[in-house]
This record gives C-alpha cells, sequence and structure tokens, in this order.
C-alpha cells in the first residue's frame, strides 16, 4: 500500500516538478512507497481530503486549521522564511491610489483560493467594501488575474505575494500595489494524517536534515525556503485560533 | 495594574477615574488624538482565562505605546478607554467564557493618552475540550463602522 501525498494548490505551476522531485526525495529518505497527488484546485483538494484520500499533505494555513481539528492531522514542520502574505494590486493607470478610494461595484479578480481571498476580503473591509458590494471574478491563474486588470476588465485583484514577484517584469512594471498584507503569523505548514502518526520521528529526522545535502539545499530553494522548521503542536494551534477569528 | 503617567508634551488632557470590573480603580489620562490603524497589519494579543496579557504581536505592542514587557502580565484593561460602556464587555467576557467568538468595535486607549480603533474577534483557546485562555484578533474598520459605533457607544453611556 502507498501513502498519498498532496500539496495545497496555492504554488505556482513552475514548482509542479519541483514537487515531484521532493517526493522522491522522500520516498527514498523514508523507504517507504508515497504516491504524489496535486490536485487540479482546491475543490478537487478538499473532495480529497473528505474522501480520506490524504495521509501527507503540504497545506496552506486554511487547510491546515481543518486537518488538524477535524481530521485529526498533526503539524511537524514548516519551511522557514517568509510568512504567507498577499497583495492587492491595480493596474498603473487606475485612478484609485490607495483602497479608500475603491468604490461599491469594485470588480475583483482573484482566483479561487480561500486563503488569498479572505485575507483580501478583510483588507477591503476599511473601504466598507464586501461581498455584498463588489464583483469577484474567479480566473484559473494569477497571471489571468493581471491579465484583467492590464485589459481594464477589473479594478483589483488578489494575489499571493510570491506570485506577483512571480509575474514577468513586463507585467509588474504595468502594476501598482495598494496594500500588501503584513500578518506575521500564518505559514504553510507539512502535516502526516492519522495512518502516519507513528512515523513523525522519521519524517521529522528526514526534513529537519534536508538542507545538509547540496541536493536537498536546491529542493528546498525551488520551494523558496532554506531549511523546514520543526513546529510545536501549541503554535499551530495558535495560528489556527488566529486563522478561526479570519473566517467566522 | 500599572499606573498611566500624565502625558506631558499633549495640549488638551482630561483626567479620568475608571472602576474596573475587579473593584480596582485606576487613573487615565485622554486626549484627542487618534492614531491610524496601520494597513494590512492584525494586532493579535492572548490572555490566560483572567484576561492577563500572555503574548502580543509587534503590531499590538506598536499601537498600545507600551513595551512589550510593561505588557506581558498586565489585566487587559489596561487599554480600556473610558468611552467604552462596560456593558460592552460584560457581553463580551458571557460569550467567550460560553465557549463562543465574539466581535466588535473597541476604541482602545493608549500609553500617550491617544487612541485607536479596532474591529476585534475574540475566540477561546480550547485545547482537550478545556478553555485555556483567549485569543483577539484586530482589523482595519471603516470609518462609517467606527461612527456608528462612536454613536452608539455615547448614546449607552448616557442612559
Ligand atoms: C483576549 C482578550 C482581549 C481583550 N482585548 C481588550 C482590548 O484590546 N481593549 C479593552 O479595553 N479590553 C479588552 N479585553 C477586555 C478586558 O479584559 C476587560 O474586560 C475590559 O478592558 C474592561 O475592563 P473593566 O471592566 O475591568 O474596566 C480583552 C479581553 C480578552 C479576553
Amino acid at each position: 500500500m502507498s501513502f498519498n501525498f498532496t500539496v495545497s494548490p496555492s504554488f505556482p505551476a513552475e514548482r509542479i516538478s519541483d514537487w515531484y522531485i521532493f517526493n522522491t526525495w522522500l520516498q527514498r529518505s523514508l523507504s517507504i512507497p508515497i504516491h504524489l497527488e496535486l490536485h487540479d484546485g482546491f475543490d478537487a483538494q478538499r473532495a480529497a481530503i473528505e474522501a480520506g484520500q490524504v495521509d501527507l499533505i503540504h497545506a496552506n494555513p486554511f487547510d491546515a486549521s481543518l486537518l488538524v481539528r477535524e481530521k485529526g492531522f498533526r503539524a511537524i514542520a514548516r519551511p522557514d522564511g517568509a510568512p504567507d502574505e498577499m497583495v492587492i494590486v491595480t493596474a498603473l493607470g487606475h485612478p484609485a491610489q490607495s483602497i479608500h478610494d475603491l468604490q461599491p461595484g469594485t470588480r475583483i479578480a482573484c482566483t479561487n483560493d480561500p486563503c488569498v481571498n479572505t485575507i483580501g476580503r478583510i483588507l477591503l473591509e476599511p473601504a466598507n467594501l464586501s461581498a455584498d458590494n463588489t464583483i469577484e471574478q474567479q480566473k484559473e491563474t494569477y497571471i489571468q488575474v493581471a491579465k484583467d486588470l492590464l485589459r481594464g476588465q477589473a479594478d483589483v485583484g488578489f494575489m499571493p505575494v510570491g506570485a506577483y514577484h512571480g509575474l514577468s517584469s513586463l507585467v509588474r512594471r504595468e502594476l501598482r500595489t495598494l496594500v500588501t498584507s503584513d500578518i506575521q503569523v500564518i505559514h504553510h505548514v507539512f502535516l502526516l494524517g492519522r495512518d502516519l502518526h507513528s512515523r513523525t520521528d522519521d519524517f521529522l529526522h528526514a526534513l529537519l536534515s534536508m538542507h545538509e545535502t547540496d541536493r536537498g539545499q536546491t529542493m528546498l530553494s525551488a520551494l523558496g525556503a532554506s531549511r523546514w522548521q520543526a513546529v510545536q503542536q501549541e503554535d499551530v494551534e495558535f495560528m489556527i485560533d488566529i486563522i478561526s477569528t479570519l473566517t467566522r | 495594574m500599572l499606573d498611566m503617567p500624565p502625558p506631558t508634551d499633549a495640549g488638551d488632557v482630561t483626567g479620568h477615574r475608571l472602576d474596573h470590573a475587579d473593584g480596582s480603580r485606576r487613573q487615565v489620562f485622554i486626549t484627542h488624538i487618534e492614531t491610524p490603524y496601520p494597513q494590512g497589519r492584525l494586532i493579535v494579543s492572548r490572555t490566560d482565562t483572567r484576561g492577563i496579557i500572555t503574548h502580543c504581536n509587534q503590531s499590538f505592542v506598536d499601537m498600545s505605546g507600551y513595551t512589550r514587557d510593561e505588557l506581558i502580565g498586565q489585566p487587559h484593561c489596561l487599554l480600556r478607554h473610558p468611552d467604552m460602556p462596560s456593558a460592552v464587555f460584560r457581553e463580551l467576557w458571557e460569550t467567550v467564557q460560553g465557549g463562543r467568538q465574539w466581535h466588535g468595535y473597541v476604541k482602545n486607549l493608549r500609553k500617550d493618552g491617544g487612541h485607536y480603533w479596532v474591529f476585534a474577534t475574540i475566540v477561546p483557546n480550547i485545547r482537550d475540550g478545556r478553555i485555556v485562555g483567549y485569543t483577539s484578533v484586530r482589523r482595519q474598520p471603516s470609518r462609517e463602522k467606527v461612527a456608528q459605533a462612536e454613536a452608539n457607544y455615547r448614546e449607552w453611556n448616557r442612559s
């Protein structure tokens, strides 16, 4: 029997092959069969979680909440480096200079990433904008979000900071940031389902020493990190308490 | 609780006496200076089950005007502004002690006598089925919502 591994679909498409390489490394390090299944979007991934088809996962903070509180998953590590932040951007020529200039009827281009969209919504609250008086236009990718802005088909776009910096400089030059989140405390975590709890120490050992080899370092930098850090259960519980205040 | 030093450089200062829920009293000084909410941030703190501050993030420290060392170990009513009706906090405590989430608009008092408005959400920290403390996460409210809350609170304070 092999274990099913997945990754929250918040990462850019260019990273897909890096996750396959990571999975191969993980299998070799632990000598257990692990099958990587990258789901096509958040809905498909949630369905797999509900169906019990996920044994280990690198999850965004919102998925991690569900997995820990409702599915008995255990968070064991997280990549060091920048926490998960997002930006609200507009086209360079758009009249809004700050979110307070945005009016009811504002068109928002975004993907269906629940994490980014929830934070984006919170950052629009000071301008009295909510789901009731804005128009949400969901796109498949962040490149399409940027295109909507450049064509004047949307007023603002929601993106993770990483995706924004991943846009070509040509595109980014035509965009302007209205606000960047500075939440500091929420980040992706690596979690094990119940069937793998007994192997926690083996996983931890493999992840925490990953940066010690050149190959490991290369994989980590592809994922935007320099090493894995162990996380304490209480740190994760704290992050989940914070997230629960954002998703009421 | 920490005493509040009278502000020295602010012009228009008035003194108030606060009667806290625990029976203690505290003299505070207020000015009319509002510190704008820092864009993009969340202001986070945690307390034990009695409301004593156990953790806070840098945004909390920055906005309160106190140092982290001054904040940790103090009761959360250190930030109580005299314009806040006590009924708001009674409801807050009833809600979170009942295991539910509370949210509302709060005007907080800074160490320098100024204030800042937040939209706060407080959740009980439940571990193994027991409440072990509370976490509060504040975000930036709109001016309209603040004006509404201000009017409501003024009304409640009068009656
Ligand atoms: C997690 C948590 C956060 C709180 N944050 C604040 C706050 O920012 N400002 C405030 O005035 N009261 C806050 N309170 C409520 C205080 O504990 C207290 O009830 C309130 O300041 C009124 O105190 P008093 O009636 O004793 O004067 C918080 C309570 C909890 C549990």
